[in-house]
């Protein structure tokens, strides 16, 4: 049999500048040399690669493309050897440009405020420690299979009420559609059909037993006509939902632990100053922000004076941003308690990321009560640590030593 | 002359990040959608000049202004 599990492989990368690529095995494994590589070359640097992409490689042209729906289109957010014909209720309000967008996203936002995160909190810390039971008496645990993949996929099951027993089925989706399904058409097709064929059977039975979850949430939500949504709006909706909410914060806590594991002096300061963690965590979603979306060229316009051609995408990298030196004294360093952070890990304009308040509570609490349960804690020399590819970047296999648990 | 300040959020910039509610609870709002504005008329109480210096310098939009009055 062969292996899936593992995205197929391109021609290695010899010219970064000219031919970069975001799923080459040296990018997956350390981009940080390569984006100060290709920022010391062009604001906006192009490759052949995957039909044609653009990257900006500041933060200031990566803020222009966000700000510009007119030129840069969302009906395609991902970067890929392939086009797929685009559905018109892909995966709204992500997929959408104004004018349906913004009517599609407030729908989406009164469910995600930081008031509504805080009822979600209790039982984030119960999961977080349900987890942590689970490994604690062994003195070693994979971190990224065992703790920080479980905790964002909980999250979202609880909340659109589908059972949090079928995480590993919705990881797998994931996995199919944002790694494997950049270089393989029908991996992505397999895994959006059988995902809008699970959540149908879900809307289905809610049509007979009406629930209070997200799923009956977005069922009942009228327009500013007083009419539902249509089946596929509500169906994109949810797909957008599950997929948007877990290898993202599954990857920012696994890179945060990573971190902390390499760096005992801010592992010590966080549990000596736990007030301090929230700052920790924007400067940790800085240092690595998981996520890089795209957008394609509908319209010629040129990027801090670069021109750029319509038919091409952009692969608009967050992450390279917010290492921008120009942008962040020590751009490079990862600074605890940096005050000014202006840090674009969920995205800059109308797309900003719907999910940042629950990310942003998922990650304090996956962080506070590991360092209370486990406060010292290394990666384990004769493990390896794996990363994700391409549209979102995080440790996969995170193997770490406990040395001293509760 | 001790120095006043005012808060004040740019709605057609803001996108509801709420970096600024979670720096400076007592100088913004938020309302159903997550979208900030200040609170009240805006003015600075004495002693949380820092905070509003500081809700404005992580606002990841540009949003916030503060106007010294
Ligand atoms: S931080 Fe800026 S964008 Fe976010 S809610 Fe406040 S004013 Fe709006």
């Amino acid at each position: 049999m062969s292996d899936v599990s593992q995205p197929a492989a391109h021609p290695p990368v010899t010219d970064w500048v000219n031919d970069f690529d975001h799923t080459d095995p040296q990018w997956t494994e350390d981009p940080f040399p390569i984006w100060d590589e290709l920022r010391a070359a062009s604001p906006v640097v192009h490759t052949d690669r995957f039909l044609g992409c653009y990257m900006p490689t500041t933060y200031d042209a990566v803020r222009e493309i966000a700000n510009d729906s007119e030129h840069f289109s969302s009906r395609r957010i991902i970067v890929r050897d392939v086009r797929p014909e685009i559905s018109r209720n892909a995966a709204p309000p992500i997929t959408s440009d104004p004018p349906v967008h913004k009517p599609a996203k407030q729908l989406l936002l009164p469910p995600f405020t930081p008031d509504a995160m805080k009822k979600l909190e209790p039982r984030m810390r119960a999961i977080c420690n349900e987890l942590i039971d689970g490994f604690i008496a062994d003195g070693r645990v994979d971190a990224a299979a065992r703790y920080s993949k479980y905790i964002p996929v909980q999250a979202i099951a609880h909340m659109l009420g589908i059972p949090e027993s079928d995480s590993d089925l919705f990881i797998n989706w994931i996995h199919m559609i944002l790694e494997l399904g950049i270089k393989d058409e029908n991996m992505l097709l397999q895994a959006v059909h059988e995902m809008s064929a699970y959540f149908s059977a879900h809307i289905e039975e809610r049509k007979k037993k009406p629930t209070d979850d997200l799923i009956s949430y977005l069922m009942n939500a009228r327009d500013k006509e007083g009419q539902p949504l249509e089946d596929s709006h509500v169906l994109g909706s949810l797909r957008l939902l599950l997929i948007a909410g877990i290898d993202t914060t599954w990857s920012a806590i696994g890179s945060s632990l990573w971190h902390l594991a390499r760096t005992p002096a801010d592992r010590e300061r966080l549990i000596a100053e736990p007030d301090l963690i929230p700052t920790a965590v924007e400067e940790l979603l800085r240092a690595y922000s998981p996520v890089t979306m795209a957008r394609e060229v509908v319209g010629e316009t040129t990027i801090s004076g670069c021109p750029v051609k319509p038919g091409n995408m952009v692969l608009l990298s967050f992450p390279a941003a917010n290492r921008d030196p120009k942008m962040f004294p020590d751009a490079d360093k990862v600074v605890i308690d940096r005050r000014e952070n202006r840090h674009a890990a969920f995205g800059l304009g109308i797309h900003r990321c719907i999910g940042s308040n629950l990310a942003r509570m998922e990650m304090q609490v996956a962080l506070e009560e590991w360092l209370k349960r486990i406060p010292d804690f290394r990666l384990d020399p004769a493990g390896t640590v794996t990363w994700s590819q391409g549209t979102v970047r995080g440790p996969r296999q995170l193997p770490f030593l406990l040395e001293k648990a509760m | 002359m001790t120095e006043r300040l005012r808060v004040r959020v740019d709605p057609d910039k803001c996108q509801g990040h709420a970096r600024c509610k979670a720096l400076a609870p007592e100088l913004f709002e938020l309302d159903e959608y997550g979208n900030a504005h200040e609170a009240g008329d805006g003015m600075v109480p004495p002693g949380l000049e820092d905070k509003a210096r500081l809700a404005k310098s992580n606002c990841p939009e540009i949003a916030i202004d503060v106007i010294e009055e």
